[in-house]
């Protein structure tokens, strides 16, 4: 192996900076597609409807059931054929996050199941309607207990954008493969981007930890 | 105001309430008392609606509670209910937990609301605790949150389903003293219970139930102090000589 060169890693470093705003950028969209969708889900689950419960948990299982990569090739070069073309970009954002809500729907029904029926029934005893008890009473208490789990979705969200790659988004991973392939420096580039990866994760990490703090309390 | 007629229940093959009857006029106060497993709290959630009953009627103030119905909102704002552990929300102070249903049931302006809030806390002797969270309040703190959270609604009923159970026995007595203030007010009340003196003082009526069924009713001296019945006389000698 030849010597690990400090003055490569200065070199590559800018063009994966590029990778990893494009990493984050995939990251953002997704989570918020992911959030939104799982939360649909589910409430979708918990609604007491068997068709919204039976569909929700059908597509949970079904997605949860399939890599995220085959999900991508399907939505970048399968929908195309169906008329919805979509850029690379948009195909990786809305595959990580479309997948990522069967995740985050079972973290927040976690949540949700969590609340001591008991709350249910106070709410239910003062006249509020299955939506306003949600909302009002379960909701802002399945949000604090679903917490730690979500940053930990969350995390693996982040590292799983590396999947775009494979449908040519310019994000990180993919440009340390065209590093790495044309220069051959593959221990500098890959050490790099596992750093990249982790310092894009310690922030998450950090902000969650806050937000447990502040509404671990109650 | 509050009449039942003929109710019956089952869990599965374990039949609750057999055919149980019994009107609450206005102003009355009634409490119900017997063994665990003998349906006294089933027959109070079936009157707000948190449980369903397979035949007979309930209705209140002429209305039948009927939990697909329409106006079982209309209901739960007039009968309210105080439970056996608090269900307090835990993520609210005392006051946001008082002023939760007017504001978000009867959509009453929140200055309006906090107003009525803080006077029905001053009522239960929680002036001071308007900020706290239930956590950092005991449990007979937490009770009478929830007697002024119930009081809130402006309630023509309260059903009180085992209120003092979960409190420690040195808590027992501010509850009761609340209860006992509404029950002078005029409030009507429905109580389950097993503090004995509690009914004793405060009860109009006392409804002993066995199995599903009411086997004794009447005055509070007279079902305490002169059971009739067997079943009667042999639960209120386990109450009241537990050793």
């Amino acid at each position: 192996m030849a010597a690990f060169a400090v003055k490569d890693l200065v070199e590559f470093a800018p063009l994966l900076a590029q990778g990893a705003v494009i990493t984050v950028e995939v990251f953002a969209c997704g989570l918020i597609v992911a959030t939104l969708l799982g939360l649909i889900w589910a409430l979708m689950r918990v609604s007491g409807v068997p068709v919204l419960a039976g569909f929700s948990k059908g597509l949970i299982n079904t997605i949860r059931g399939i890599p995220i990569l085959v999900q991508l090739f399907f939505i970048y070069f399968v929908l195309p054929d169906l008329g919805v073309q979509l850029t690379a970009f948009q195909a990786g954002f809305i595959g990580l996050g479309f997948a990522y809500s069967c995740y985050m729907a079972e973290v927040f029904r976690g949540g949700i199941e969590a609340i001591d029926p008991g709350q249910i029934e106070a709410a239910k005893s003062l006249g509020m309607g299955r939506a306003m008890t949600m909302w009002r009473v379960v909701l802002p208490q399945a949000f604090k207990v679903a917490l730690p789990p979500y940053g930990n979705t969350c995390i693996m969200l982040m590292k799983d954008t590396s999947q775009a790659s494979i449908i040519t988004v310019a994000e990180l991973s993919f440009q340390s493969k065209i590093i790495a392939a044309s220069t051959f420096k593959n221990a500098e580039v890959f050490t790099l981007v596992a750093v990249f990866y982790l310092v894009l994760c310690v922030p998450l990490i950090l902000i969650v930890g806050r937000l447990e703090k502040r509404f671990g309390r109650r | 105001m509050i009449s039942i007629r003929n109710i019956c229940k089952s869990f599965g093959s374990n039949l609750v309430l057999d055919g149980i009857s019994l009107e609450v006029g206005q102003g009355e106060v009634v409490c119900i008392i017997g063994a665990s497993g003998s349906g006294k709290s089933t027959l109070l959630r079936c009157v707000n609606g948190l449980e369903t009953y397979d035949s007979g009627d309930i209705t209140v103030e002429g209305e039948r509670v009927d939990q697909t119905g329409k106006h079982m909102v209309a209901i739960r704002e007039k009968v309210a209910m105080v439970f056996q552990r608090f269900n307090l929300f835990p993520h609210r102070t005392a006051l946001e937990n008082v002023m939760e249903g007017p504001i978000y049931v009867k959509r009453e302006p929140r200055a309006v609301a906090e107003r009525n809030a803080r006077a029905v806390l001053v009522q239960v002797g929680l002036a001071g605790k308007e900020n706290a969270y239930p956590e950092n309040l005991s449990g007979g703190q937490q009770q009478r949150v929830a007697i002024a959270r119930a009081l809130a609604m402006q309630p023509h009923a309260i059903l009180f389903d085992e209120p003092t159970s979960a409190l420690d026995p040195e808590l027992v007595g501010e509850v009761l003293a609340v209860m006992r203030t509404l029950a002078d007010q005029g409030m009507t009340m429905m109580v389950v219970t097993h503090e004995m003196a509690f009914a004793r003082e405060v009860a109009d009526r006392v409804i002993f139930i066995d199995q599903g069924h009411i086997i004794e009713q009447g005055p509070a001296r007279e079902v305490l102090g002169a059971p009739q019945h067997e079943r009667t006389q042999d639960f209120l000698r386990r109450v009241t000589h537990p050793i």
